[in-house]
C-alpha cells in the first residue's frame, strides 16, 4: 500500500493540541502510522450522506430535571488523596507557577 | 440434555444452602489465582484481605438467618478500568500509577450489595485500547489454551480469569468488542449489554457513546444472573436508561420459530475453522427449531473506519483529564518547568504508544479543517448503519456472525501493525456503534485446539433473547464445558 505519511510539522501540530511532548522517534513513527490509518478510514468519504442527520449517541433523550436536593459528594481529603502534589490542609491541588 | 449449572449459580446455591461457606469459596479462588498468575498474568491487583472479610460477613449473615443477595458468596474479578474503593485502579496505564479510587463504580456497588465478593482487578489493554491485552503496562496476559497466544482484548485479563476457572465470573468493558472478542479467544461467554443498560459511573471513559460494562461467564444463564445485578438506571449516569430489568436466567431454552439472520456477504475472509464452527452453531440452532435466513447488512464494511474515527475522537477528549494534576503520575519537574511542560511530559511518559496514537488520531479528526470530512462524516455513516440494523432486526430476532475472523493469534503478531489489529474487530464494532446488545458464545475449536466464538446481536433491550438462544445452544453442545488444561 502506497501511503503518504503525515509530515513532521503536522504531527507536531497535532501533538501540541493534544498536550503530548513526542520524541523525534515518535514523530516519525506516528507520522507513518497515522498516514496509513487515515488512508484506510478515508473510505467513509465515498459513502453518500446528503441529508443524513449525524448520530452523536445512541441514547433516547430522556434526561429530565432532578429535584434540587443536596446529595453527598467526595470530601476534600478524599478528593485530594490521590494528587501528586497538594496543599492538603488548605485544600488545593498544586501545579507549577502559572502567572509571572 | 448437556446443560450443567454454571459456576456462578453453583457457587451461589452452595453458599445459600450451607453446603459451602463463602469464605471457603473465596479461599479456593485466591489459591487458584496464586497458582496460575505466574503463567497467565490475568490480575493487576488482588484484594485478598478485603475479599475474605466480605466473605466472612456473608457467612455471618447466613448464620444469623438474614436473607442473602442473588450473588452471595460468588467471587468476581473486575477489569482494571472500573473503580474499586481501596483497590488500585489504573486501566493498565502508567499515567494512573498509584491511583486508589475513593469510591466504587456503580456496578461494583451493585455487585457488593448482591453479596458478590470482589476479589481483584484484571489486566487489560491500556484504557481498553487494543485487541490483545498487549498494550498493558503490566505486560500481556496469556491465553490459558496456549500461553504463547493472546487472550484477546481489551478485557483479556477478565476473560482469562474466568476461562482458567479462578473465578466464576468477571466484568469487562466493551467499546468495540472488548468483551466479546476475548470471550471468543478464551472459550467462554461474553455479553455486551444494550447501550444504557448498565451504568458507566466509575468506568474510566474511553469512548462515552460506545462504552458498556458487561459480564464474562461460562454459561449464558450465568451471564444473565450477573447482568440482572449490574443493570439499571443510575442518577450518576444520565445515559443509563429507565427500562424493565432483564431476567436473571433464561426464561426458556425454546428457540422454535426464532429467526436468525446471517449476513453471508459480510462473513468473508474468515479462517476455515471459524467458518466451520460457525456453521455448526447455526446447525445446532436449526435442529432446535430456529429458522436461519440470509440477510443483507448494508454499510457494515464501513463499520471499522467509522468506529476508529468516532472512538478516537471521543478518546482524545476523555483522556485530556490525565494531566498530572489530580491523580496518578506526574513527571519530575525542575523549578523552572512550566505548567504546559508538566502536562506534555506527564502525558508522554504516562501513556503507551497505542493510547498516544489514538489521542493523536482523535485530535486530528476533530481539528479545524478536518472535522467535517472525518468526524461529522463518520457520524452520518453511523446513522445509516443504525438504520440498516433496525431494518434487519425488524425482520429477524437476532443476527449471527462469527465473533472474530480468527482464533487467538500469537502474542507479538500484530503489535507493530495497528491497522491489522483494528481489522480484527470487524464483526464486533457495529453493535457498539448501533447500541444493540451482543453476546459471544463458544461454538467449537480450531485444529490447534483453540476456542472459537459465535456472536449473536439482538434488538435494543433484548438481552433475554440472546440469553435464551445461548442457553438453547448450551443445552445441546458442550463447547462451553471444555476447560483449558493448566499445570
Amino acid at each position: 500500500m502506497d501511503v503518504t505519511p503525515l509530515d513532521d510539522k503536522e504531527v507536531r501540530r497535532i501533538a501540541a493540541l493534544a498536550h503530548l511532548a513526542l520524541t523525534d522517534d515518535e514523530v516519525q513513527l506516528f507520522g507513518r502510522q497515522l498516514g496509513e490509518i487515515l488512508q484506510y478510514v478515508r473510505q467513509v468519504q465515498a459513502e453518500p450522506t446528503d441529508g443524513v442527520a449525524p448520530m452523536s449517541h445512541v441514547g433516547r433523550d430522556q434526561s429530565g430535571e432532578r429535584t434540587d436536593d443536596v446529595q453527598p459528594s467526595l470530601d476534600k481529603a478524599a478528593a485530594l488523596g490521590n494528587a501528586p502534589d497538594a496543599a492538603r490542609e488548605a485544600g488545593y491541588f498544586k501545579v507549577p507557577r502559572v502567572i509571572g | 440434555m448437556i446443560e450443567r449449572l454454571g459456576p456462578v449459580v453453583s457457587a451461589r446455591d452452595a453458599v445459600a444452602r450451607g453446603e459451602r461457606t463463602a469464605e471457603a469459596v473465596t479461599r479456593d479462588a485466591l489459591a487458584a489465582i496464586a497458582r496460575h498468575e505466574p503463567v497467565l498474568n490475568a490480575y493487576t491487583a488482588v484484594g485478598a484481605e478485603a475479599a475474605l472479610a466480605q466473605a466472612a460477613a456473608i457467612d455471618r449473615a447466613r448464620a444469623a438467618g438474614e436473607s442473602l443477595g442473588p450473588l452471595a458468596g460468588v467471587p468476581i474479578a473486575v477489569k482494571d478500568n472500573i473503580c474499586t474503593r481501596g483497590l488500585p485502579t489504573t486501566a493498565a496505564s502508567k499515567v494512573l500509577r498509584g491511583f486508589v479510587p475513593p469510591y466504587d463504580a456503580t456496578v461494583v456497588e451493585k455487585l457488593t450489595a448482591a453479596g458478590a465478593v470482589v476479589i481483584g482487578k484484571t489486566n487489560c489493554d491500556e484504557f481498553a485500547m487494543g485487541s490483545s491485552t498487549e498494550n498493558s503496562s503490566y505486560g500481556p496476559s496469556a491465553n490459558p489454551w496456549d500461553p504463547t497466544r493472546t487472550p484477546g482484548g481489551s478485557s483479556g485479563g477478565s476473560a482469562v480469569a474466568v476461562a482458567s476457572r479462578t473465578v466464576p465470573a468477571s466484568l469487562g468493558s466493551d467499546t468495540g468488542g472488548s468483551i466479546r472478542q476475548p470471550a471468543s479467544f478464551c472459550g467462554i461467554v461474553g455479553l455486551k449489554p444494550t447501550y444504557g443498560r448498565v451504568s458507566r459511573y466509575g468506568l474510566l471513559a474511553f469512548a462515552s457513546s460506545l462504552d458498556q460494562i458487561g459480564p464474562f461467564t461460562i454459561t449464558a444463564d450465568d451471564a444473565a444472573a450477573v447482568l440482572a445485578v449490574i443493570a439499571g438506571a443510575d442518577t450518576h449516569d444520565a445515559t443509563s436508561a429507565q427500562v424493565p430489568a432483564p431476567a436473571a436466567s433464561a426464561a426458556s431454552r425454546d428457540v422454535r420459530g426464532l429467526r436468525i439472520g446471517v449476513p453471508r456477504a459480510f462473513i468473508t475472509g474468515v479462517d476455515a475453522a471459524v467458518a466451520r464452527a460457525f456453521d455448526d452453531a447455526l446447525a445446532a440452532w436449526r435442529d432446535l427449531g430456529a429458522t436461519i435466513v440470509d440477510v443483507d447488512l448494508p454499510h457494515s464494511s464501513l463499520a471499522i473506519p467509522v468506529y476508529y474515527l468516532i472512538a478516537t475522537a471521543e478518546a482524545s477528549s476523555n483522556l485530556a483529564r490525565y494531566d498530572g494534576v489530580r491523580y496518578g503520575a506526574r513527571t519530575a519537574l525542575a523549578p523552572t518547568d512550566s505548567l504546559r511542560t508538566m502536562y506534555e511530559r506527564t502525558r508522554d511518559e504516562g501513556f503507551g504508544a497505542e493510547v498516544k496514537r489514538r489521542i493523536m488520531l482523535g485530535t486530528y479528526v476533530l481539528s479545524a479543517g478536518y472535522y467535517d470530512a472525518y468526524y461529522l462524516k463518520a457520524q452520518q455513516v453511523r446513522a445509516k448503519l443504525r438504520d440498516a440494523y433496525a431494518g434487519v432486526l425488524a425482520d429477524v430476532d437476532v443476527i449471527a456472525t462469527p465473533t472474530a475472523p480468527t482464533a487467538a493469534f500469537p502474542l507479538g503478531e500484530k503489535v507493530a501493525d495497528p491497522l491489522q489489529m483494528y481489522l480484527a474487530d470487524i464483526f464486533t464494532v457495529s453493535a457498539n456503534l448501533v447500541g444493540v446488545p451482543a453476546i459471544s458464545l463458544p461454538c467449537g475449536f480450531s485444529p490447534e485446539g483453540l476456542p472459537i466464538g459465535c456472536q449473536l446481536t439482538g434488538r435494543m433491550w433484548a438481552e433475554d433473547t440472546l440469553v435464551r438462544a445461548g442457553a438453547a445452544l448450551q443445552s445441546t453442545t458442550d463447547w462451553h464445558l471444555q476447560a483449558p488444561r493448566l499445570s
